[in-house]
Formats: structure tokens, sequence, C-alpha cells
């Protein structure tokens, strides 16, 4: 590994975002990261977790927490409330053709406490 | 090749787009148009006076030309034609060679000699610059007159209407309107309903001279009468204009239109003439139908000289002169041969003069073909008509069924496009035929109407073959079992209505149990809101419980609408509109303590705006302890029922409209349903609760109650329709009792139910049958469903703040909660607030 790669994975750190009951199953809550707010997504169905800018970026509108997830084929996805454009939630991009993408996030669950890979500010 | 086309007219336009299309190699085009606008889209010239400007009518950008190489010169009308020397000069001086050269110079406004019709105040309908001119003048205009009964007169005459002339007169020669399209009683028909909209038809009438100093003051006529007018709209027929082909020496007929022959070729073989010009078998087409398809003929012509071939592929040999127009918003229409008479010919005739309607076919004697006829009115079966006499398709055994109003239970009689042969023409604009609009379906794959415009450019014209267009695709899929059924989205293989079958059979009560049950898949933003609705429409339990929460709208979820910036508008039941000084009073407490806009909504209730979702409790706890409860303004649910102020003060009040608003809005107050609902009562028939426009409508008379159903507003406006008459109050329950649970059961997702009696067979007249004569045999159950329902009801936003686990999620940081979104921006408007533009 390079030095270079290694000072980058320095600058990021696993954040308790919050409990695994606090989030609601099937769909997404906003989470407070300093200035920086996260959507963090269970979906339940398939027992998968996601987290995503919470901003979407057609009318940047802090909205995409709120929005409806579902599935396009395989490709898990969110809707956002304001005009239901579609974003992966894996990466980020969007899926009714138009080119804003959206930021990602890992997610990891421990002992009961959901993780978000952020950004150490 | 040089190529110059005189005239950039609608013809003309359309030869340059047919010649660009087949690209030839060394074709140099050159267009000399005598307006100041590239060409433009004449037939519907009057809609600029609904505000259209003349770069909405333009059929193409002078851009357009320039991309295709097309040398363009506007306002510089062709002077002269040396056919000798095949060259010609304009106006501004150029002088120009041609190889070929194609004159579609139109036709202009025919002038009568009438003495006076020099003065200020008269005018003709034909250009931009007319309309311009006219417009001007009737500023100051209160009376105005067109002279000419024909299709263009009325046009005109509508357009004095439109301009605020109210006292607006149309002269006509012979003894009725219309005289090339219409027989007496059609031009009766006529004649009545538009004298009912306000225009004096005078027919019979001969203008002797026209009146005034400089400007018109009126007209006389030859029978001694005269008429009184500030404005004069000439339109008493075409003449073509053959000025250049006269002077060339070309062959030209009576009235100046250039004799050509069937490949539009003028005495001279290298000048063609097209369109309104162009004088075929002693006769000018004055419809734009048969000028592209001169323009056509004239570009494989062209085609066919430069490739040196000797193969003729596609004649000109005349053209059917069927038309169909809405006059002053009246449906006229005329086709094959409307006047045919005589002991070979069967009439059946149709005349309603209260509903103004008229329809005439002339049939062959023995009943087996249709020659042609006329519709005024409604004409509506005026593009299969057309088909079947063009076609000659052989007629059902009852003819007149063709043209008598469907009676109730029986389907709409009729041939049926299906019995169409390949070559029937559906676009005439285009020329596009059936066999080439299914093979666009079959062969290149087009499975929307959108697809079959851009492979075939059907429908780009007047649009008026778009219904058959999107019947043949659907036919065409059908076919080749393609079909794509009525289907949710990808994860429900049934239509809204097998769903909510199945999921009352398998009593289902979760999102996640039909997905498995019936689904496949993890579910979408489409079909989530949909089974939540049938969910709720089915047991009516709080939407939010059960794992539901996430499976509804986000408007569902938070029970509120998500408005710019992420904030909430609230909006409490005021069922009827009435409200007291004490509720008023809360409103307006809560308002100012929450920071929130507030406005009067148009369904007689208030909506405040600017909630941050973690308040939303806290407002609804005290609007709740008020006497407020949900009014659903976020739901494909219930709205308001309106009200007027009835006989409670009215001095016209038949009946107590705001007492009955009140006990409908609370029987069906948060029923869910495929689409919202609205409805109103009026206490007379002046109406003031605009009933007429709602889902269902309640307008009092002397014995009760008028029941009116499937109104809308919205972008697509449209009338109820009388149900039932003088019912009691109960009897109207019942019935919208079975009318809403009927609407439930088998509308589509996010259809109205105007939408829904628009695509239900047989109309109205079923629709009654099934809520009123109970045809279905389903009346009692769907009362008792309704009763069900109704029982069930519960404040949503009262459940809401009294469950915990369901108020916790009304935090906007699920990590920080009460914290507000800090992006979350207001301006200031009017001494209140507004969300900040995004
Ligand atoms: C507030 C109000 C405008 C106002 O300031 O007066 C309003 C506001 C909205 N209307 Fe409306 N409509 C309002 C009366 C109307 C009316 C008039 C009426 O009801 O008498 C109509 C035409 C009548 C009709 O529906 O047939 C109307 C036809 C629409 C439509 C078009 C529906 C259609 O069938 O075409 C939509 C869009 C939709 O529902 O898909 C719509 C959608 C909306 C939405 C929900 C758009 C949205 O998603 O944000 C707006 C939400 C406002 C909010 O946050 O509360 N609104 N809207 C009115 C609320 C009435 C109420 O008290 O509930
Ligand atoms: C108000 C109105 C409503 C109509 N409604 C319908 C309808 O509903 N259905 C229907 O089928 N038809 C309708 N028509 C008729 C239709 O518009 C014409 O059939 C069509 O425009 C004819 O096209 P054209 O190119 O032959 O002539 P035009 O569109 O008249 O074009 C001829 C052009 O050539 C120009 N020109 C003439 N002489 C010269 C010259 N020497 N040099 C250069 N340029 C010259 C003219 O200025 C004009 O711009 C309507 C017409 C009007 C006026
Ligand atoms: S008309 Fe349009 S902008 Fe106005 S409230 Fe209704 S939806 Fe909103
Ligand atoms: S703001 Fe998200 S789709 Fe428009």
């Amino acid at each position: 590994m390079t030095t270079e790669k290694a000072i980058l994975t320095q600058d990021k750190t696993w954040f308790a975002a919050c409990r695994v009951e606090d989030v609601v199953e099937n769909g997404g809550v906003c989470i407070k990261y300093g200035d920086e707010q996260i959507a963090l997504f269970y979906f339940t169905r398939r027992n998968e977790w996601y987290a995503t800018q919470n901003e979407c970026p057609h009318k940047k509108q802090m909205a995409l927490s709120r929005g409806m997830i579902g599935t396009k084929g395989e490709e898990p996805k969110v809707a956002c409330p304001f005009h239901k454009k579609t974003f992966s939630l894996r990466t980020g991009e969007c899926l009714t053709g138009d080119s804003c993408s959206i930021k990602t996030y890992p997610v990891k669950v421990e002992d009961g406490l959901v993780y978000i890979k952020v950004d150490i500010h | 090749m040089k190529i110059i086309v005189v005239g950039n007219g609608m013809v003309g336009y359309k030869f340059c787009e047919k010649l660009i299309a087949k690209k030839l190699p060394n074709a140099e085009i050159t267009v000399f148009g005598e307006e100041q606008y590239p060409a433009y889209d004449r037939v519907h010239l009057s809609d600029f006076f609904a505000g259209k400007k003349p770069e909405d009518l333009s059929l193409a950008p002078a851009s357009w030309y320039a991309d295709n190489g097309i040398d363009l010169h506007l306002g510089d009308p062709v002077q002269y034609i040396r056919p000798a020397i095949k060259l010609l000069q304009t106006h501004k001086g150029h002088i120009r060679n041609y190889d070929i050269l194609v004159l579609a110079t139109g036709s202009s406004a025919f002038v009568p000699r009438i003495e006076g019709i020099e003065k200020q105040g008269v005018f003709l309908y034909r250009t931009i610059e007319d309309l311009h001119l006219i417009a001007a003048y009737a500023k100051k205009a209160r009376k105005g007159v067109v002279i000419g009964g024909g299709l263009l007169g009325l046009e005109a005459a509508k357009a004095l209407l439109d301009l605020g002339i109210q006292d607006s007169h149309v002269i006509e020669y012979a003894d009725r309107l219309m005289p090339r399209q219409l027989d007496e009683s059609g031009a009766e028909i006529l004649t009545n309903t538009l004298t009912s909209l306000g225009l004096s038809i005078h027919t019979g009438k001969n203008t002797a001279r026209i009146c005034g100093k400089e400007s018109i003051t009126g007209l006389e006529f030859t029978d001694g009468t005269s008429l009184e007018t500030d404005l004069l709209v000439v339109s008493a027929g075409i003449r073509p204009r053959g000025e250049l082909a006269v002077e060339a020496g070309l062959e030209t007929g009576m009235n100046g239109g250039i004799v050509v022959n069937n490949f539009l070729q003028t005495s001279d073989p290298s000048i063609y003439a097209i369109g309104e010009c162009a004088l075929y078998n002693e006769m000018i087409y004055g419809l734009i139908a048969p000028g592209y398809e001169m323009a056509e003929v004239a570009v494989q012509e062209i085609c066919r000289l430069s490739a040196n071939s000797t193969q003729r592929t596609r004649e000109f040999t005349g053209y059917d002169m069927s038309t169909k127009l809405k006059l002053v918003g009246t449906d006229v229409a005329s086709f094959g041969e409307p006047f045919a008479n005589g002991p070979e010919v069967r009439n059946i005739i149709l005349k309603d003069s209260a509903k103004g309607i008229y329809k005439r076919l002339n049939v062959t004697a023995d009943g087996k073909y249709l020659l042609g006829g006329i519709l005024v009115g409604d004409a509506k079966q005026y593009n299969l008509l057309l088909q079947t006499c063009k076609n000659r398709i052989l007629l059902p055994q009852h003819p007149e069924d063709l043209i008598l109003p469907v009676r109730e239970g029986k389907k709409e009689e009729g041939t049926g496009i299906t019995a169409l042969p390949d070559e029937a023409l559906i676009c005439s604009c285009e020329g596009v035929t059936k066999g080439a609009i299914c093979q666009a379906v079959s062969d290149q794959g087009c499975e929307t109407v959108d697809e079959i415009k851009k492979c075939t450019k059907a429908g780009t014209g007047c649009s008026g073959c778009l219904p058959m267009v999107k019947d043949l695709m659907v036919h065409t899929l059908k076919q080749q079992g393609k079909y794509v059924r009525n289907v949710l989205c990808e994860h429900f293989n049934y239509s809204r209505q097998e769903l909510f079958d199945l999921i009352k059979l398998h009593e289902l009560k979760t999102y996640n149990e039909v997905l498995d049950q019936l689904g496949k898949g993890d579910g979408c933003e489409v079909c989530k809101p949909a089974v939540s609705s049938l969910l709720a429409s089915l047991w009516n339990e709080m939407v939010l419980t059960k794992g539901n929460d996430t499976s509804q709208d986000s408007n569902d979820r938070f029970l509120a609408n998500i408005q710019r910036g992420g904030t909430y508008s609230v909006v409490p039941r005021i069922p009827g509109g009435e409200i007291t000084p004490e509720k008023l009073i809360v409103i307006g407490q809560v308002a100012q303590q929450y920071g929130l806009y507030t406005k009067i909504t148009g369904g007689q209730r208030i909506d405040l705006f600017g909630a941050h979702v973690s308040d939303l409790p806290a407002i609804w706890s005290a609007l709740i302890a008020a006497g407020f409860e949900s009014g659903h303004a976020y739901g494909k649910a219930l709205r308001t029922v309106k009200s007027c102020v009835g006989s409670t003060w009215c001095r016209f009040g038949l009946q107590d409209s705001v007492s009955f608003a009140i006990e409908v809005e609370e029987r069906y107050r948060g029923l869910r349903a495929p689409h919202k609902i609205k409805s109103a009562v009026s206490g007379c028939i002046r109406e003031c609760a605009e009933a007429q426009s709602k889902d269902f409508g309640i307008i009092a008379t002397e014995q009760g109650w008028n029941l009116y159903v499937c109104g809308n507003g919205g972008s697509k406006p449209q009338h109820a329709l009388l149900l039932a008459t003088d019912l009691d109050s109960a009897t109207c329950i019942r019935y919208i009792d079975r009318f809403l649970m009927f609407y439930i059961k088998t509308a589509d997702p996010l259809t109205r139910t105007a939408t829904w009696l628009n695509k239900m067979e047989g109309g109205i007249n079923y629709l009654r049958n099934v809520v009123v004569n109970d045809s279905l045999g389903m009346g009692a159950q769907w009362e008792a469903e309704m009763q069900a329902l109704v029982n069930a009801y519960q404040c949503e936003w009262k459940v809401a703040i009294e469950t915990p686990e369901i108020r916790k999620r009304f935090n906007h940081f699920v990590n920080a909660p009460g914290e507000k979104d800090p992006t979350v921006q207001f301006d200031s408007l009017r001494e209140q607030k507004k969300a900040a533009n995004w």
C-alpha cells in the first residue's frame, strides 16, 4: 500500500450514528454529522444498510431521507419526495436520466449500533 | 440542379421538408417568400387571437432552412419569370437561373367589387399581417361584420368575438351558411347554434355599397336594408395567385389557377405548381391535405428527373375534399358526397334542434355502402365514417346505428378500425396509411404514440387522427400478443383492480404481505403508494401502523404536504367551509405561535404553511384540542365538500346546502381512493358552490337534490354529468356510497373520476345503470362496505400524536430530536413569510 492511500484512509472514520431501532424499517432517517446531513436507509427486506447525502441535487432539498426506497431490477434506489427523481443507493448514480449523482457512504452495524464512514472534519 | 421555390407558405415549406429528406446529391435549393415570416401554420391562424405569437405558429425557424442548406429570402416576392431562358427576377433585384421552378404561391382572399371597399376599417383574413391590422383596429370597434358565411368567414367571425366585439354579424350571399359543405337542415342547425353564441347571421344578402367617409360606418344591401358597423372583414372566397404564371404565358384557368397535370407540371415542363395556386382538373384544392400530397408527388417527380429514371411512382389523381372543423366551438364535418340524393340513394337523417345536432348519411339504395354525409354539432364519428366511405367498407345491417345516440346498455355500433384495409389513409395531413402505422408498431417496435409520431409523422399535422393512431397501436400490439397489460409496475403483474380483489380475498393487511404473496422483488415508489391506498380503501386502518408508514407517499408518511424548502403545510378540516369565531381564533393563535403563513384555500378552508416537521405534532395537538381534525390535504382521499350558504340565509336557497355539505363531508372524511375526491353542495341552480366541477356535486331543487358526477377542475376541466334528479337526502347518500365504491374498486391508480368515466365503455348511461338501477346487483354490498369504512374512521393525526412510536418519527434528525433543519430558509412577503426560492 502506498503512503498516499494510507493517509487517505486515515482521513475517514466510523461515526456511530444511531441505534438500529431508531431507523424505520424499509425507509430512511436523517443523521446529523456536524454540518453534514446524511440519509441513512435500512432496507429491511434485503437486510441491507445504505447511506447517502440527504440533499437532493435536483433542487437542493434536504429530503432524500424522507423518500421511498425500492428496486429497479436488482438495483436498490431511493425516490426523492419532491419530483420523484431516483438514485441508486449503491453507487449514487441518478437512475432517471439526469447527470447529477449523489454521494454515498459505507455503513456497518455492530452491537446494535449503526456506524457510517465519514470524512474527518 | 438549381431548384427555386416561389412562395414560403404551408405547401412550399412541406415541399422543402420532403425534398431535404431525399438527400439529393447536387440539389441547390433557393426559396423566395413574399411574407416577412418563415412559413407558418395558416390553418391555426386564428390561434393568434388566443395569444399565440408568430413564432408559435411557425412551421420551422429560419435557422432550419440554413441548417439544411436552403437559401431563404423573406419579404422578397418574385416579380417575373422568363421560362424561355429559365430565369426570374425578384422585387429586391435578385436575378436567378433555375433548372426547376416550383410555384407555391397559394391564393389570396377574393375581394368582390363593392363600392367603397377601399375604405379604412375593411380587412382581409389570410395572413399574420392581416390579423395584426384587425387586432389594432378592433380596439376602437364595437360592431363588426364579416362578409362570407363559409368556412373562413365563420372563423373570422369567431375572431371578432374573441377580440371582444360582442355585436358581430355574418353576411352570406347564398340562402344558407357554408353552402359548399352543408345542406339546408345542417345550415339551419349551425345557424341556431351560432346565434345562441351571440353572432347575428344574415343570409340571402347581397352587399351593394360600403358607407362612410374615409372609414367604414355601415353596409347597404341590394334589398334596401342596411347595417351599421365599425369594422368589416371580407372573406368571400379565395383566388389562386397565378399572376406570375399569366405574365409568363403559362396556361392558367379563368380565375388565375395554374393548370397542372398528374405530376404537377405546368404547361412548361420545367415549372411545377403545387398547393392552392394549382388548378388540377379544373379544381382548386383549398385545403392543406391535398396541398401536401401535391408536394409529395412533385418531390418524387424531381427525384425521378435527377436520377434520370423513367419510372414514375406516384401520381396526383385528385383529392377528397372531406373536412372536419371546429367553428366557434361547434363541430362541422362534411365528407364524400354530402349532397347525394335521388332514387339510387338512401338518406338517413337525424336532427335534434334542442341539442343542436344534425347528422346526414347518404347510403347506396341497397344499404351496403356509405356515399357521404354531413355532421353538425357532434362529429365524433367523422374519422370512422370517412374511412368507411373512402374505402367502401360494407356497412353494418342497420347503418342508422352509426349516427344514432348510443342507447342505454348498448355498445357503440361501428365498423371499427380493424375493418379498415391497409391502404386506408389515417393521417391525411401527412398521408400516412393504416398499413404504415401498423408496420411502425410491428416492425419498428414503436410502442407509444410519440414513437409512432416520430417514426411515421402521423398525427404531426392537425393531430385530429391521434385517437385512431392510438387505437391502431393498441390493436397491433394486442395482435402480436405483445399487448402490455395494464399492470402496476415491475413488481406486480396485476392491474389495480385485480390487486384490489386479490388483497381482499387473501385479507392482506400490510404492504410487505402483499408484496410477498402477490408480487416479486422489493417494491418501488410506484407500487408502494398504490398498494397503501388499496389497503386504506379496503380496511381503513390508520395508515402509519403495521410498518405501512414507509410504503406511503412522503406526504402520507408525515400526514402533511411537503413544500419548497422541506417544510410542511397544515390543513385542518373545516366541513362545508363553516367555522366558528372561536375556531378561527385558535387557527390564528397556532399560526402565530409556530410562525406559519396562513391562506384561505380554493377549497373553502385555511392552509397553514411553513411548519417544521418536528413542530407538526405540537401544532396538531393544539388544533385537535380545539376540536379540529385532519383535513387529509396530503392524501388521495376526500378533500373538501364546499357549500354555498343556501336556504339558511340566501333569498334564493331551496334547501339547507350547508347542513347537507357538512353531513356529506363528515360521512366520507378520511376515505382513501385512487385519487383525491372533491365535492360541493349548492342551494340552487345559481351554483355558487361550483358543484358541477366536482367528482360528485349536489344541487338543490324544489323537491330535493340533483346529483352530478365525474366533474374535474385541474388542467383539463370537465363538467360533471347529471346522474339522478330530485333525490331525498338518504337516497342521495346511498347513490354516492355506490358511486364511490364502484370508483374505488375499478379505477386505475391516480385516475380522477372524470378520467375514469371517460374511459368507461357506455359512459354515463352505463354508470347510471350501475348506480341507480343497480344493474350489477352490487348496490347493497357496496352500501354495507361503505358503512363499515365510515364506522372505522378515526382522525389519523389524533392517533399519531397519542402513539409515542408514531409521534417520535416527526423529527428531522434521528440523532438530534427536536433540532430543526438549519438549511430551511424563508423570505418575508406582505407581513408574512414565504419559502425561499430554489
Ligand atoms: C392550497 C390549494 C391552493 C390554494 O392556495 O387555494 C391547493 C394546493 C395544492 N394543490 Fe390543488 N390546491 C387547492 C385547490 C385546488 C382546486 C380547487 C378546489 O378544490 O375547489 C383544484 C381544482 C379542482 C379539482 O381538483 O378538480 C386543484 C387542483 C389540483 C391538482 C389537479 C388535479 C387534477 O385532477 O387535474 C393537483 C395535482 C394532483 O392532485 O395531482 C393539485 C395539487 C395541489 C398540491 C397538493 C401540490 C403539491 O403536491 O404540493 C398543493 C398542496 C398545497 C399544500 O401544501 O397544502 N391541485 N387544487 C387549494 C387547497 C384546497 C383545500 O382546501 O384542500
Ligand atoms: C383562416 C384560415 C383557416 C384555414 N383552415 C383550414 C383548415 O382547417 N383545414 C385546411 O385543410 N385548410 C385550411 N385553410 C387553408 C390552408 O391554410 C391552405 O390550404 C394552405 O395554406 C395552402 O398552402 P399554400 O402553400 O398553397 O398557400 P399559402 O399558405 O397561402 O402560401 C403561399 C405563400 O406564397 C407567397 N407568395 C405569393 N406570391 C408570391 C411571389 N410572387 N413571390 C414570393 N412569394 C409569393 C404568399 O405570400 C404566401 O406566403 C385555412 C386558411 C385560412 C386563411
Ligand atoms: S395551482 Fe399549482 S402552484 Fe398553485 S397550489 Fe395548485 S399545484 Fe401549487
Ligand atoms: S428536489 Fe428532488 S427531485 Fe426535485
